[in-house]
């Protein structure tokens, strides 16, 4: 059995027994990547002098005091292509940061290097983050590894097959609207969502600021947990993070559920859900019910207009947050233009992939003047409304339980011509941004030979309680072992 | 739209674009129905305002490392073409 199969705290104590060294995973790792990444499109480019460097470090740290360093040293990671790496090319998976090279590295980055884990490299994603399959990269299709012919979901999708195909012990991928909690659920891995601020967005190209999180995304759920305590926490540079203590998010993994209350959303279950994610849901549900948890009819009304909401706010702040990419300061240049708004507007059409476009121009739209009352100030009203329907809820529950999404992971090409049919597909996961709490989407089991999520939302700053339902599920479902067999009709 | 956002849209691609946001924006018009007379807006979910700092110097990027990024530089400057 290959070492990365190994959950991180087994392999902590491998390295601390000089069983294998950090170097070895490693290379077991980039061996990985190099025989199987070709056909899966994972990674945009890989840093094997780095991670050799920083794995012999880790070594040396090992050596010197094997009863130190944190649970994360000399563990093989990898990182969302929207997280700038010092010295790395970043691109977003865009054409217009083709060649741009960060001065410096973003702090969720930086917390785990300083933790000793090894980088691997940066993985694609949809352009600027902007997508549900993946199939939005400027460079490459990312393949879903338990059916090539599949997306991997998106926006982290190289994020959750590098964890799926077991070419990295964890990644950081970024989630604005469902964008790793869904790739996680399609690619049968753990995904988390923090609460808005409980992660420092310092380093992250921005898509949608009010919505943006960085987060985990492992084989299990404690893996998650390990991953989350290094990068969680206040952040100088990121004066949205939040002030408050992060506890030990491992506290409550071994509680169980018995005395819990899980809201079970009316509005979820009453969608058109594919049969299989019913059926996996509904037999997760009965194990935790069986665990000794109490499952609580909960209804959030505003769901109903959350995806509205969603898709103009994040626009907004697309056409915003992306007006900064202008090809002056980084990008491939303007050689032919003689005039600064032709330069901009060659930079920007050839540089911006579709989706990017679409949203940026429809951002523009419902922020200017005489649609600004109609859409965007409504949508923001509406955005109260949807996180009061949460709180409320958790007042009377501990957390809420729902599939991550509607389906399975659907077909390259599928959607990509149909752009409201895509944004459907987040439904279930983005009033979870809106409102700013804490989700989770842990492997519940397969329907046709494809992963299935569920999906466990927790109160603002609730990643504790949210680990320890997924924990119980992790343990009923007993399908995290599963590895794909990078098949399939692609 | 294409102009204000300087995305520089050619004949098709435009009239492709007016087609699809059309139908976003029908999609979106369901926030029409969404009684909002009782709610303020959203303007941060986690509760923190005015997050304060001391006014410290602290080392930043230097100019080289700032503009390394840039296709066009002169003299420790962006350099781009003249407004027409």
């Amino acid at each position: 059995m290959s070492l990365l199969e190994e959950p991180i705290a087994e392999l902590g104590r491998r390295l601390r027994r000089r069983e294998v060294s950090a170097v070895e995973l490693a290379q077991a790792a980039l061996g990985a990547i190099h025989a199987d990444d070709e056909r899966l499109g994972a990674f945009l480019r890989t840093t094997e002098e780095s991670a050799l460097a920083q794995a012999e470090a880790a070594d040396r740290r090992l050596r010197e005091e094997p009863d130190g360093g944190g649970p994360l040293l000399g563990i093989p990671v990898a990182y969302k292509d929207v997280l700038c790496t010092k010295g790395v090319e970043t691109t977003a998976a865009s054409r217009i940061l083709a060649g741009f090279i960060p001065p410096y590295s973003a702090t969720s980055v930086r917390r785990l290097e300083e933790a000793g884990a090894v980088g691997l490299g940066k993985l694609n994603c949809d352009e600027f983050a902007m997508g549900s399959s993946n199939e939005n990269s400027a460079y490459q299709p990312t393949r879903n590894p338990f059916d090539v012919g599949r997306v991997p979901g998106g926006s982290s999708g190289g994020s959750a097959v590098a964890v799926a195909a077991r070419f990295a012990c964890a990644t950081l991928g970024s989630d604005t609207g469902g964008s790793i909690r869904l790739p996680a659920s399609f690619c049968g891995v753990v995904g988390v969502k923090p609460s808005y601020g409980r992660v420092s967005r310092y380093g992250l190209i921005a898509f949608a600021s009010s919505l943006d999180q960085v987060g985990p995304l492992t084989k299990t759920v404690e893996d998650a947990a390990l991953v989350l305590q290094v990068i969680a926490g206040r952040d100088e540079r990121d004066s949205t993070t939040s002030p408050a203590p992060v506890g030990d998010l491992r506290e409550l993994l071994a509680a169980g559920v018995a005395g819990m209350r899980l809201g079970v959303p009316r509005e979820y279950l009453d969608m058109k859900l594919d049969p299989g994610v019913r059926a996996i849901y509904e037999t997760a549900a009965a194990g935790l019910e069986e665990a000794g948890a109490t499952l609580v009819p909960v209804s959030l009304p505003s769901t109903e207009y959350a995806l509205a909401a969603y898709y103009v706010i994040a626009p907004a702040e697309v056409s915003s947050n992306l007006a900064r990419m202008d090809g002056v300061r980084f990008g491939p240049g303007f050689a032919a233009a003689t005039d600064l708004t032709q330069a901009y507007e060659e930079a920007r059409h050839r540089g911006f992939g579709d989706e990017v476009r679409r949203r940026i121009a429809l951002g523009t739209y419902v922020l200017s003047s005489g649609y600004y009352d109609a859409y965007y100030l409504r949508a923001q009203k509406v955005r109260t409304l949807v996180a009061q329907d949460f709180e409320r809820v958790f007042q009377e529950v501990d957390a809420i339980i729902s599939p991550t999404a509607p389906t399975p992971a659907f077909a390259l090409g599928e959607r990509v011509g149909n752009p409201l049919a895509m944004y459907a597909t987040d439904i279930l996961t983005l009033p979870a941004n809106l409102a700013g709490i804490s989700g989770v989407s842990v492997p519940a089991g397969f329907a046709d030979g494809l992963p299935v999520g569920l999906q466990v939302l927790g109160p603002y700053l609730g990643e504790a309680t949210c680990f320890r339902v997924a924990a119980a599920v992790e343990e009923r479902a007993d399908v995290w072992r599963v590895l794909p067999a990078l098949g399939g009709s692609g | 739209m294409s102009r204000l956002a300087r995305l520089g849209l050619t004949g098709d691609e435009l009239a492709e674009l007016e087609a699809q946001l059309k139908d976003i924006i029908e999609a979106v018009g369901k926030l029409s129905q969404a009684d909002i007379s009782q709610v303020d807006p959203t303007t941060q979910v986690g509760g923190l305002s005015n997050a304060m700092r001391d006014d410290v110097v602290v080392p930043g990027l230097s100019a080289e490392q700032a503009l390394a990024n840039a296709p066009t530089t002169e003299a420790g400057l962006l350099r781009v073409p003249a407004i027409q």
